[in-house]
């Protein structure tokens, strides 16, 4: 089974510079793909069906695609988005850690495949290891000439700066994030015009996860026929690293082929439950996606797949629910983090979501009514897709509905009892 | 009044941006890094050098929970109160920080050292619970742990 994005990952994790990483054949794709049309690159991302690997898995070549190749402009922009601040998500922190080289080589092929002259990392604030790495590997890639005004002396220019953040979840959503990089506050713009068009200070922009950009490289080296065929599910290229938190016996992250099983995840990769402890439930992809339960430990773990489970793939890291821990109580410290995190701007997400931590809160207390779960039920769709700015409140719905749906008598047993007997 | 420094380190930043106002949360960060946190007095002479007003700086200063508007000390202590540390053991990890440095989150020990502050997820969620102090990240947090870890801070 081939591993491209961690095969050269220590297993300490201990981050690879670039002597070593040129070694391990580093650096390849740039003179391929300085070599080929960007509108070639573009396609055959598109081919290898790679999907952003930041929760919204759109098609990555498609979403370069929209990117005017013609006319004249100050700047076009390649942003990384290393914000990672999804809970339960930690996949890209390994790959900014363990090979910061990877991320600029990909960042290089994109660039040049949209033609964009600048660039920015965008590292969250309490990543203070994973900027270091990175601020290291830029000099250095700076150094061997693949960075900055004549890369490989063939006329082509890009920039790549490090911008290290200061808080706040909302700088993920890609819009915000590039008022975060204007020096503004990060609120989400409005859409059109997308940032393909007018993104980071009114220029042309893309802006990619790092994992995703992280596959760029073994996408130019190896072809689409080769990345189509890591994966065990068709229309889904590559592999993904997935992940597991909570009460299992070894968490961890795995590189594996897109359409393992989530029992195959749980119990071999995971190494199953803590002695004593049940399965419960868990978020497959991070914070903001529907738990799922027992009753889909077979399904695959692909895009299609666990949106027909009523899930979402999201970031492909778990947090696992085990059934000695109070689901209301996992429940409220989403909804606490979604309602600390809402910028602000909309009005149902902004007082929605406190409302919802408060009853939730109330329910954990013991001092919820049967009432209390309809109004639950009626924000689930209120600050549902569609209803609100940007994804926050629906991404903060998600773990909420699906938990009245599988739950509802733990949320009704705290109500009866006037108190959660899990503590 | 910012120091010659600070000014010259905010100055540096202007050329990665068009415009000197994008530079406004790196200024904002120099100041941090000088000063541990941010005062009336620094938005104002900010809203100066970036020819703003001192409510926009302001505006942005208050939305980032890095960027600290009231006084801090001297470690400010990060601790992660996202899901799977809820899991794994926040609350033994909190009451254990609470009781050993007195404090609770939002405030500074006496001996101004410490500043515990609440943080969303760190990213390190294979160990839980995790905390951040200064610039280190510490992970697996137990009782024990945390009270060498904190014996390490002078």
């Amino acid at each position: 089974m081939e591993r491209p994005l961690t095969k050269n990952i220590r297993p300490d994790g201990k981050p690879l510079f670039i002597k070593e990483y040129e070694s391990l054949g580093g650096y390849q794709s740039v003179k391929k793909a300085l070599a080929m049309q960007p509108k070639e690159i573009q396609e055959l991302v598109k081919k290898s069906n790679l999907k952003g690997r930041g929760g919204a898995g759109f098609n990555t070549g498609l979403k370069w695609s929209f990117v005017p190749m013609q006319g004249e402009f100050e700047h076009k922009y390649l942003v990384a988005n290393g914000d990672e601040m999804e809970p339960g998500t930690f996949k890209d922190r390994l790959l900014i850690e363990g090979n910061p080289h990877q991320l600029i080589e990909g960042m290089i092929g994109t660039a040049f495949a949209i033609q964009a002259d600048e660039g920015y990392i965008f590292i969250r604030g309490e990543y203070t290891y994973a900027a270091e790495v990175v601020a290291k590997a830029l000099a250095e890639a700076y150094e061997a000439g693949y960075l900055g005004n004549n890369i490989l002396k063939t006329g082509y220019k890009f920039n790549l700066h490090l911008h290290t953040s200061v808080g706040r979840y909302i700088c993920g959503e890609e819009t915000a994030l590039l008022n975060s990089l204007e020096g503004k506050r990060a609120n989400p713009r409005a859409k059109p015009p997308f940032p393909q068009v007018s993104g980071l200070f009114g220029q042309p922009t893309i802006v990619n996860n790092i994992e995703t950009l992280c596959n760029i490289p073994h996408i130019i080296n190896n072809g689409a026929e080769w990345f189509n065929g890591l994966s065990l599910t068709p229309g889904d290229g590559g592999t993904k690293i997935f992940g597991a938190s909570g009460k299992v016996k070894k968490p961890g992250l795995w590189e594996l082929p897109f359409g393992v099983t989530l029992r195959e995840l749980l119990e071999e990769h995971a190494g199953g439950m803590r002695d004593g402890l049940k399965f419960k439930g868990c978020l497959p992809g991070g914070a903001s996606t529907d738990f799922l339960v027992e009753q889909h430990l077979d399904i695959r773990m692909d895009y299609a797949s666990v949106a027909a489970a009523g899930s979402r793939l999201g970031t492909g890291t778990m947090i696992v629910l085990d059934d000695k821990t109070c689901p209301v109580g996992m429940v409220l410290n989403l909804e606490h983090f979604f309602a600390q995190e809402s910028c602000g701007f909309c009005t149902p997400c902004r007082e929605g979501l406190p409302w919802t931590e408060k009853i939730l809160q109330k329910i954990e207390n013991g001092k919820g009514e049967m009432k209390d779960l309809d109004i639950l039920q009626f924000h689930t769709k209120f600050m549902g897709p569609g209803n609100t700015f940007c994804a926050l409140a629906p991404g903060a719905m998600a773990p909420l509905q699906s938990a009245l749906k599988y739950f509802r008598e733990d949320f009704e047993l705290h109500i009866k009892e006037h108190k959660c007997s899990w503590k | 009044m910012l120091t010659a420094e600070e000014i010259h380190e905010i100055k540096e930043e202007f050329h990665l941006y068009p415009y000197k106002q994008a530079a406004c949360i790196e200024a904002l960060k120099v100041v941090q890094k000088h000063r541990r946190w941010v005062s009336d007095e620094n938005v104002k002479d900010l809203a100066e050098l970036l020819e703003m007003s001192a409510d926009e700086i302001d505006s942005v200063a208050t939305f980032y929970n890095l960027i600290y508007r009231r006084p801090v000390g001297k470690y400010v202590i990060l601790l992660c109160d996202s899901v799977s540390c809820y899991i794994m053991g926040l609350e033994t990890v909190l009451q254990h920080l609470e009781r050993t440095l007195g404090i609770k989150y939002g405030e500074t020990t006496a001996d101004d050292r410490f500043t515990m502050l609440p943080v969303p997820c760190l990213g390190t969620c294979d160990h839980a619970p995790a905390m951040i102090v200064g610039k280190d990240l510490y992970r697996d947090l137990t009782p024990e742990k945390i009270d060498e870890i904190l014996n390490s801070y002078k």
